[in-house]
C-alpha cells in the first residue's frame, strides 16, 4: 500500500508526540522507583538493618557451672558430675528407625522416652539434636562411641549434674537442686533467661536454695548466625559467663557423719556449735534421705515412702521443729531470777514434791520432793518446785527478756530452709496471739519449759553457747564464699552479770559431774574434757503411766544441752530425741559421745569414759565405725 | 515513508550491516547481563555452576540469536508478524493441553534443551502483529470503531489464554503493553478513557467475585493482593516473603553490605532470590548505589529504543521498537515495584538479570528485531 508523503509525516509526527509523552511517563515512573529505593535504603536503612540483624542473630546462653560445696576441712559435699545422654540428629541419621533399632541393641531405651523423642523429632527441624536416652551409664556410652560408624547421627553428649557424694548425711543442711519448675519461675519478678534452659537445675532447699545466686553464677552467651530455618551457620562471638562460687561450710563432715550415725534410726536431731565463733560443726537431723533422688526427680513411690514415714525424714528437725525445752529451760528462769535480784546462790527453797498455786497443784517430777535446795542443787537434780517458786517471784516478762537475750523466740539467721523462731511467750504475746490474759499458772509452766515455750534444737545450742561464754554467739553455717571468709556476727558481751552466769554454769557442771546430778551417768572422766549440761524431758501428753507403757508416738521427748570442756568451753551441743523418754537417759549419752568426738577431733579414747561404761562404749564405737565404713562404701558404689 | 518508497541502495548489505548495528545498545544489554551473572554467582553462595554459568550460556545463545535476527531485513520480519502471532497463539493453546505444571500454573513446554514459556514469546509476537497491523491500516481508519476492535481482539485472545494458565503477571503485561501500542499508533483518547473506566469496573468486579462460585482469580492470587495491601496481616505466611524482601533491600543502605555479604539472601531469608527477588540481593549487597546503577542502565536501554524509534521514519519499525522498549520497561518496572512492596507479587522476572531461559532468549530476539529495524531503517 502506498502512502502520500503527507500521510507518512503525519503518522511519524503523531508517533513521536505520543512516544515522547509515554517516554516521559516511563522516565517519571523510573524516577519514582529511584526515590522509593532512596526512601527504603537511605531514610529507613537503620530500621531495616536492625530487622535484618534480628533475623540472623540468635543469642544462645552458655549455662554456668554451679559452685561446689565443701566442709570446713575441704571435703566435698556437693559437686557436679558428668552425666551422659544420647542424642540423634535426624538429617544425619537418615533412616531414623533403623538407627534406633541398632541403638536399642546396645543401650536399653525407655519406651516412653523414645516415643517422646520421636514426637519431638517430627516437630523440630531435622538438624536439631533430640535426646533419646538420658542419664545413661558410662558403659553404655562407651558401647555407643565404639559403634559410632554404624550409628549415623547418634552423638553421646556430656552434661553436668549435681551429685551429693555423702547421700544422706548433709541432706538437711545442703538441701538439693532440681529442675526449674513453673513455681520457681513465678517466684522471680524477672527470671534470668538461664532458668529457661531445659534441664537447668536450681537449689530447692537448704544452702543450695539460700545461696542460689552465688552458687549459680552468671550465664555466658554466644551470638550465633542462623539461617531462615534456624540452622546455626557460625558463631559470631561469645562472652564467657562466671561459674558459680564455691561455698565452704562450717560443718566438719567427719563429725557430721559421726553424729548422723550416732543418732541412727531415732527420730532425733543434734547441733554441735563452736562457742568461740558460733560455727556450726554439725547439724544433723535423723533419719535422713538421699538428696540425689530429688536431683533426678523423685518417683512418686519413693516420695510417698519418705512422706508417710512417722520419723519424718524430710523434716529438718534442727531448725524447723520447735519442742517444749522442758528442764533445759531452767537456766533461763534461774538467770532471770538472779538478774532481777530475787534470788541469790545461797537462797534455798523447800520442795515438798508439789506447789499449790491458787487452787491448782503443780507437781515436781519427784513426787516425794527434794527437800531444801539451793540454785546449784536445784539445777543438779532438776527440781521443778524450786523454779516454780522463783518464777512466780520474777514474773514471765523478765524471764522472756532473758530468754530472748539467750536467743530464744528469735529465728536464728542460718541459711537453712523453714527456720522456726520458736515461741518465747510473755504477757503481750498471749494477749496478742491467744486473746487471753496471762495467768500465774502459765508462768509456773513456762518456768520449767512447758506450756507455751517452744524452742528449736539450734536455739537450744545457741542458748547453751551463750551461757557458756557470756557472749552473744550467733550461729554461722557458711565459712567462706568463693574463698572469702564470711563476716562473724555478734560475739559481744551479753547484758547479763558474769557472776550469775558462773553460778548457773556451776549448776550445769554439777548435773554431769556430781553423783546426784541427772547426767552423772553420762559423765566424762578424762581430765580437761569434763562437760556441763542440763537434761530436759518434754511432755507430749499429760499422763501418769511411764514411757515404756505407751505407744512410741505418745512418749516424752528427751532433750539434753551441754558444753565442754567445763572450765574452758569450746563447744556447745544440743540433742533432741523425739519420743525418746527421759532427757538424762536418752539424751545425755548421745551428747557425751558427740561432744567427746568433737573435742577429740575423732574417736575419743576409752579412758575418757567411766570404767563401768568401757565395754558398752567399745561395742558402740565399733558398731558405728562399721556402719560408717559400710555407708561410705555404699556411697562410693552408687557414685 | 514505506519500504516500497526508499531506495534499497541506501540500505547496507552483507557484512557491512554489522557496522550499522546499534552497538551502545549491545553494550548496555551485556552490562545488564553481567550484573545478572554477578548476582547469580553471589546468591549461589559463590558457585558459578549453579546459576551463573547456565545463564551465561543462554546469554551467549541470546546474543547470537540477536545478531541473526538483526541481519534479516526488517520487512521480512514484518511479513512474518502474523505467522509469529499465530504460532505463539498455537503454543499457548498447546501449553494449556500438554504443558508442565509448575508453581500451581501451566506455563512451560519442555522442548528438550530448555523450557519454553509461550507467554514470553507472545509478548513479542503481539508487539509485532500490532505494529504490522497499524503499518498496514490506513491512518484515517486508526480510530474507526471497527478497526479498533480488531487489535483489541488481537490483545485479548492471548491475554485470556495466559490468564487461564494462570499467569496474572504476564496477562497484565500483555494487556497493558498492547493497549499502549494502540495509544502510540494514534488511537483516539476517548477509547482509552473508556478502557480505564472499564478496567476500574473490572477490578471492582473481580473483588466482588471473591468467595463466590464465579470467582475470577485463584485464591493464591487474592492472597497475594491482600498481602500486598497489608503485608503485616500475615507476617509469617504469604506476607513473610515481601517483608523479608523489603528488609533485604532496606538493610543495604547507601553502599550495601558488600559482595556476597548480604545476610538476608545468604541465609535464605529472601525468597526466590535467584529469580523474582534478585534485585533485592543486588540492593542488599551493593546498596542504593548499586540499585540505582541498574535502574539507570535499564532507563538508558529504554531511551535508546525511544530515540531509535523516533529516528526511524518507517511506521512498522518505529512502532515495533517503541513496543519492545515498552515491554522491556514494563518488565523491570513491574518487577521493581513488586520487590519494593509497591505492587503485588505477580511473578514477573527482572529482565536480563533473573535466572530463566525463555525470558532472556525472547528479550534478546526482541532486541534483534530492534537492531534489524535500526540497520534497515529508511535513509
Amino acid at each position: 500500500m502506498r502512502r502520500t508523503p503527507k500521510e507518512s509525516s503525519d503518522s511519524w509526527r503523531r508517533i513521536s508526540r505520543r512516544a515522547l509523552l509515554l517516554g516521559g511517563a516511563q522516565l517519571g515512573f523510573a524516577g519514582m522507583l529511584g526515590l522509593r529505593m532512596h526512601h527504603m535504603q537511605v531514610d529507613q536503612a537503620d530500621e531495616f538493618r536492625l530487622l535484618a540483624e534480628e533475623n540472623r542473630i540468635n543469642i544462645r546462653l552458655i549455662p554456668p557451672s554451679r559452685g561446689r560445696i565443701f566442709d570446713r576441712n575441704g571435703r566435698i559435699v556437693a559437686e557436679n558430675t558428668p552425666t551422659y545422654r544420647i542424642t540423634i540428629v535426624r538429617e544425619d541419621a537418615g533412616d531414623v528407625e533403623d538407627v534406633i533399632a541398632k541403638l536399642s541393641a546396645l543401650v536399653e531405651l525407655d519406651e516412653d522416652e523414645l516415643n517422646r523423642a520421636l514426637a519431638e523429632m517430627r516437630r523440630s527441624p531435622p538438624f536439631l539434636p533430640v535426646t533419646v536416652a538420658d542419664r545413661v551409664s558410662w558403659d553404655s556410652i562407651s558401647r555407643v562411641a565404639v559403634n559410632a560408624p554404624a550409628l549415623p547421627g547418634v552423638t553421646p553428649e556430656v552434661g553436668l549434674s549435681r551429685f551429693y557424694p555423702d547421700h544422706g548425711n548433709f541432706a538437711h543442711v545442703v538441701g538439693y537442686v532440681g529442675p526449674v519448675s513453673e513455681r520457681d519461675l513465678a517466684r522471680y519478678e524477672d527470671p534470668e533467661p538461664v532458668l529457661h534452659i531445659p534441664r537447668f537445675q536450681i537449689g530447692k532447699v537448704g544452702v543450695e536454695a539460700k545461696y542460689e545466686e552465688q552458687l549459680r553464677g552468671k550465664a555466658g552467651a554466644k551470638r550465633v548466625e542462623v539461617n531462615a530455618v534456624g540452622r546455626v551457620m557460625r558463631e559470631l562471638d561469645r562472652r564467657e559467663g562466671d561459674n558459680g562460687a564455691d561455698i565452704q561450710l562450717t560443718i566438719d563432715a567427719d563429725l557430721q557423719d559421726y553424729v548422723q550415725a550416732r543418732l541412727g534410726h531415732e527420730s532425733a536431731s543434734c547441733v554441735v556449735m563452736d562457742v568461740e565463733k558460733g560455727d556450726l560443726l554439725a547439724i544433723a537431723s535423723a533419719p535422713s534421705f538421699d538428696p540425689n533422688k530429688f536431683v533426678r526427680g523423685i518417683s512418686v513411690a519413693d516420695y510417698s515412702i519418705l512422706r508417710d514415714n512417722d520419723h519424718r525424714p524430710l523434716a529438718s528437725k534442727t531448725v524447723q521443729d520447735a519442742y517444749p525445752p522442758g528442764s533445759t529451760f531452767k537456766m533461763v528462769t534461774a538467770l532471770a531470777a538472779l538478774e532481777a535480784g530475787v534470788l541469790s546462790p545461797d537462797d534455798t527453797v523447800w520442795c515438798p514434791g508439789h506447789l499449790e498455786v491458787g487452787s491448782r497443784r503443780f507437781h515436781c517430777w519427784k513426787r516425794a520432793g527434794h527437800g531444801h535446795l539451793n540454785l546449784e542443787q536445784a539445777l543438779q537434780q532438776s527440781c521443778d518446785v524450786f523454779f516454780y517458786d522463783v518464777a512466780m517471784k520474777v514474773g514471765i516478762d523478765r524471764i522472756a527478756d532473758v530468754g530472748r537475750r539467750l536467743g530464744l523466740g528469735i529465728a536464728p539467721d542460718v541459711p537453712m530452709s523453714a527456720t522456726t523462731s520458736g515461741i518465747m511467750p510473755d504477757k503481750d504475746w498471749k494477749q496478742r496471739e491467744r486473746g487471753k490474759s496471762w495467768l500465774i499458772g502459765d508462768t509456773v509452766n513456762a518456768s520449767i519449759g512447758q506450756g507455751f515455750v517452744l524452742t528449736s534444737p539450734l536455739q537450744l545450742a545457741i542458748m547453751t553457747a551463750r551461757i557458756a561464754t557470756g557472749r552473744a554467739v550467733h550461729p554461722r553455717l557458711v565459712k567462706t564464699i568463693d574463698g572469702v571468709e564470711t563476716e562473724l556476727v555478734g560475739g559481744q558481751e551479753l547484758d547479763i552479770n558474769p557472776n550469775h552466769l558462773r553460778w548457773v554454769r556451776k549448776g550445769m557442771s554439777s548435773v554431769m559431774n556430781t553423783v546426784r546430778g541427772t547426767g552423772y551417768r553420762s559423765r566424762v572422766v578424762a581430765e580437761g574434757y569434763e562437760l556441763a549440761g542440763k537434761s530436759g524431758t518434754a511432755q507430749v501428753r499429760n499422763r501418769v503411766v511411764s514411757n515404756e507403757d505407751v505407744p512410741w508416738i505418745e512418749r516424752d521427748h528427751a532433750l539434753f544441752v551441754g558444753f565442754g570442756p567445763v572450765h574452758a568451753p569450746r563447744i556447745a551441743v544440743s540433742v533432741v530425741v523425739e519420743h525418746g523418754g527421759g532427757g538424762s537417759s536418752a539424751g545425755a549419752p548421745i551428747l557425751r559421745d558427740v561432744a567427746l568426738q568433737a573435742l577429740y577431733g575423732g574417736t575419743p579414747p576409752l579412758d575418757a569414759y567411766p570404767s563401768s561404761d568401757h565395754d558398752k562404749i567399745k561395742e558402740l564405737q565399733e558398731r558405728l565405725d562399721r556402719e560408717r565404713r559400710e555407708r561410705a562404701e555404699q556411697a562410693r558404689g552408687r557414685a | 515513508m514505506s519500504y516500497l518508497e526508499y531506495t534499497v541502495k541506501t540500505t547496507p548489505t552483507g557484512w557491512r550491516k554489522v557496522l550499522y548495528i546499534n552497538w551502545p545498545l549491545v553494550i548496555l544489554l551485556s552490562a545488564v547481563a553481567c550484573v545478572g551473572f554477578l548476582m547469580l554467582y553471589s546468591v549461589a553462595g559463590g558457585r558459578l555452576d549453579t546459576w551463573a554459568e547456565p545463564q551465561m550460556k543462554r546469554f551467549g545463545l541470546g546474543l547470537a540469536a540477536m545478531f541473526v535476527v538483526a541481519m534479516v531485513p526488517i520487512w521480512l520480519w514484518r511479513n512474518l508478524s502474523v505467522l509469529a502471532y499465530l504460532g505463539s497463539l498455537a503454543l499457548l493453546v498447546a501449553v494449556e493441553l500438554f504443558g508442565t505444571v509448575g508453581m500451581g500454573a501451566q506455563r512451560w513446554i519442555d522442548i528438550g534443551f530448555m523450557r519454553l514459556q509461550p507467554s514470553e514469546l507472545m509478548k513479542i509476537a503481539l508487539v509485532m502483529v500490532l505494529a504490522a497491523y497499524y503499518d498496514w491500516l490506513p491512518l484515517r481508519k486508526t480510530s474507526h470503531p471497527l478497526w479498533v476492535l480488531m487489535p483489541i481482539l488481537l490483545i485479548l485472545i492471548p491475554t485470556g489464554l495466559t490468564l487461564i494458565q494462570p499467569d496474572l503477571g504476564t496477562a497484565l503485561l500483555l494487556m497493558i503493553g498492547g493497549g499502549l501500542i494502540m495509544f502510540l499508533a494514534g488511537v483516539h483518547w476517548a477509547y482509552f478513557a473508556v478502557v480505564i473506566a472499564a478496567g476500574v469496573g473490572t477490578i471492582f468486579t473481580v473483588f466482588e467475585s471473591r468467595g463466590t462460585d464465579w470467582q475470577l482469580l485463584k485464591d493464591y492470587q487474592f492472597r497475594r493482593i491482600d498481602t500486598f495491601l497489608d503485608p503485616s496481616t500475615d507476617p509469617l505466611g504469604a506476607g513473610y516473603h515481601i517483608t523479608q524482601a523489603k528488609i533485604a533491600m532496606g538493610s543495604g543502605g547507601w553502599t550495601g553490605r558488600g559482595f556476597m555479604q548480604g545476610t538476608q539472601s545468604r541465609l535464605n531469608f529472601l525468597p526466590e532470590k535467584h529469580t523474582d527477588f534478585i534485585f533485592n540481593t543486588l540492593a542488599e549487597e551493593f546498596g542504593f548505589v548499586g540499585g540505582v546503577s541498574l535502574l539507570v542502565l535499564y532507563v538508558l536501554i529504554l531511551l535508546f529504543c525511544i530515540f531509535a524509534a523516533l529516528r526511524n521514519r518507517d511506521r512498522f519499525s518505529s512502532l515495533l521498537t517503541l513496543g519492545i522498549g515498552l515491554t522491556f520497561f514494563l518488565y523491570f518496572a513491574v518487577n521493581m515495584s513488586m520487590v519494593m512492596g509497591l505492587a503485588p507479587v505477580v511473578g514477573v522476572p527482572l529482565p536480563m538479570v533473573s535466572y530463566g531461559g525463555s525470558a532472556m532468549l525472547v528479550l534478546m530476539i526482541a532486541f534483534g528485531l530492534v537492531q534489524s529495524a535500526h540497520i534497515h531503517r529508511p535513509r
